[in-house]
């Protein structure tokens, strides 16, 4: 296979890995403000709390998939108790308080991870049995361990799916998304129905957290710099949707990781390499915001907008 | 009379912000007159933010971008050798409000949750453009070569001088912000705010109007980040941070949005509660933190609400 064909799919299929990350972050987070209307800034922490519970849990055990096993329950505890004591009063408020107080949640949750575990990066490595190559065609090896991220994304996104659309609390979900005082009034426990959806999107959150840990460091605020760009991947499809947030995470995942791996280069081919080598990282980094402007100016409610809330 | 004990509030409050020049010598802290005009700088943010978030209903989550915009127009000209703070200050206001006017452009065709995200997302993306100035320091920033030049009117190498250039125009920001809530321009900002169906009905588009508020609040954050460049003589993409924007947004609501003047309280009293906090434990944001979900469930009416006993939600 040539060498420049090789690279660009081994890139693709890296955009298509943090796209899987991206999507599990985002499908909670668009599901909790679909059904509750909150806009929860807080995700972001759950995400790294997952990480290091999964680090936490592996180093007790000894397991690495014993610690992500582990860890979900944990931080879908953890998602569920914050709901209870602190978000549940929020979601009859206006974003604007919802962003201030889950921003104050940010705060407390970065400090305390920083007293637990301290403010250094925690570096942990892929497991033995996941830590090789396979060949994905001829002449592509492909770390494992990221090729397990996108079979578990999409595993969990047909979960999803079909949790949604073929179970009672799917349907629950469904009807409290497109109408909750109806679904309250036919008797459904809705605060039950509510709590039970933040651990959901926890849980999710948590999972990728603790598969993040051996790619990213882990570190205090580490959910912030992701939490930004499943704003920009929810924000492009479409606030509430699904549908929307499996499209955007992967258009952002794809945008991010090939603007960096190939930005620079195609600019040296224009302008001068010198000037390339300053532009094309800024311009990386940049990519996914101009790509959000650019779809917002044709695409108010993005691209998938979710049919619309009572 | 709730007007007269108002009028007193901010009289006392103009006092003792005069004040704190002398009593910081006289007592030999020098320390507080720094603390205290880094407080109004941020207190210029946080009232144009109130401008567009109080008044306007746009919950704007990227505010602090402008402050870093402000901050480099005046430290690329003096890394560049140029001084002129007229010309500094010029451009950090014409560039701040520039790129208000596109990123308002495109935001505003939103509203509600994305409109915050999309704001949030744009900060971020100037931030990331900041780190990417490998020139000016990328992401550790670059030292201020000097405070702006004003000829010989005034200098501001002299902290006193510069205490007193800020209140001045902290004064005239609130003056110039009083008179704007109050003109037929701030009232068609009111009026999208609280029923845009209303204000279209009643003849006038809210768009433009809606624009125009969030150039002039971005113009305001950049006058305000150019403060603060000459203030810490130190500047950072840190500064376009997205928890500085949270700050400014939680300064605009701990004083009171809508009240133009609370914001000023909001940013005296976050600051010195940052400040007391920081001294107590390195971990001051595990109590910060909580302090801030307090704030938001319980006090929503604000200290300047709290000490003259009225709200004037816009």
């Amino acid at each position: 296979m040539p060498l420049m064909l090789a690279l660009v799919l081994e890139q693709t299929l890296n955009g298509l890995q943090y796209g899987v990350m991206l999507f599990l972050m985002a499908a909670g987070l668009t599901l909790i403000f679909g059904i509750m209307n909150l806009v929860n800034l807080a995700h972001g922490s759950l995400y790294m709390v997952g990480a290091y519970l999964a680090t936490a849990f592996a180093e007790r055990t000894g397991s690495f998939v014993l610690g992500v096993a582990l860890a979900l329950p944990a931080t879908l505890l953890v998602g569920v108790v914050v709901e209870v004591i602190a978000l549940r009063t929020l979601y009859e408020r206006d974003h604007l308080d919802q962003v201030l107080a889950t921003f104050g949640l940010i705060l407390f949750f970065n400090e305390l991870i920083a007293i637990v575990w301290g403010r250094a990066a925690i570096f942990t490595s892929v497991p033995p049995f996941l830590s090789g190559h396979f060949r994905v065609l001829p002449g592509l090896p492909y770390p494992t361990y990221r090729a397990v991220i996108i079979l578990v994304g999409a595993a969990v996104a047909v979960l999803l799916w079909a949790l949604v659309t073929h179970t009672r609390l799917g349907m629950r979900i469904r009807a409290g998304a497109s109408n909750r005082t109806m679904i309250a009034a036919l008797g459904v426990d809705i605060r039950l129905l509510y709590t039970l959806v933040f651990g959901l999107g926890a849980a999710l959150a948590g999972l990728a957290g603790a598969m993040a840990g051996p790619l990213y460091s882990v570190q205090p605020g580490m959910g912030e710099s992701i939490l930004i760009q499943v704003f920009v991947v929810i924000v492009i499809g479409g606030i509430g949707s699904i549908r929307g947030a499996i499209v955007g995470a992967l258009v952002v995942g794809m945008a991010d990781t090939l603007g960096r791996a190939f930005l620079k280069p195609m600019l040296a081919t224009m302008i001068s390499p010198p000037a390339a080598d300053k532009a094309g990282p800024a311009l990386a980094s940049m990519s996914i915001y101009l790509l959000m402007a650019a779809v917002l100016f044709f695409r108010p409610e993005g691209l998938f907008p979710a049919r619309s809330r009572s | 009379m709730a007007l007269s004990r108002r009028t007193l509030v901010l009289a006392a409050g103009c006092v003792a912000l005069a004040l704190v020049p002398p009593i910081a010598a006289l007592t030999n802290q020098p320390f507080y007159l720094d603390l205290f005009r880094r407080m109004m700088i941020f207190a210029i943010a946080a009232v144009s933010l109130d401008l567009i978030l109080g008044y306007g209903g746009m919950v704007s989550f990227g505010h602090a971008a402008y402050l870093g915009i402000g901050a480099y127009a005046v430290g690329i000209p003096a890394y560049h050798g140029i001084q002129n703070g007229w010309l500094q200050w010029g451009l950090a206001i014409a560039a701040s409000a520039l790129i208000a006017l596109v990123i308002g452009a495109i935001s505003l065709r939103t509203s509600g949750v994305s409109f915050i995200m999309i704001t949030l997302a744009f900060a971020q993306m100037l931030y990331y453009l900041g780190i990417s100035l490998e020139t000016y320091g990328g992401d550790n920033g670059m030292r201020l070569a000097a405070r702006s030049r004003f000829g010989g009117i005034v200098d501001l190498r002299e902290p006193t001088v510069f205490y007193y250039v800020v209140l001045a125009i902290l004064v005239l920001f609130l003056a110039l912000g009083s008179r704007l809530v109050e003109s037929r321009f701030g009232m068609a900002v009111r009026a999208a705010k609280s029923n845009e169906a209303r204000a279209r009905a009643i003849g006038f588009s809210p768009l433009p109007y809606k624009l125009t508020a969030f150039v002039i609040a971005g113009g305001g954050g950049g006058l305000a980040g150019a403060l603060l460049a000459n203030q810490t003589e130190y500047l950072t993409p840190d500064f376009m941070h997205w928890t500085r924007s949270g700050e400014i947004m939680f300064m605009v609501i701990l004083g009171g949005m809508g009240t133009l003047f609370g914001p000023v309280i909001g940013a005296v009293a976050l600051l010195l509660l940052e400040d007391v906090l920081s001294a107590l434990t390195a971990h001051w944001q595990i109590i910060l933190g909580p302090i801030l979900v307090l704030v938001v469930l319980f006090a929503k009416r604000g200290l300047f609400g709290l000490l003259v006993g009225e709200t004037r939600d816009g």
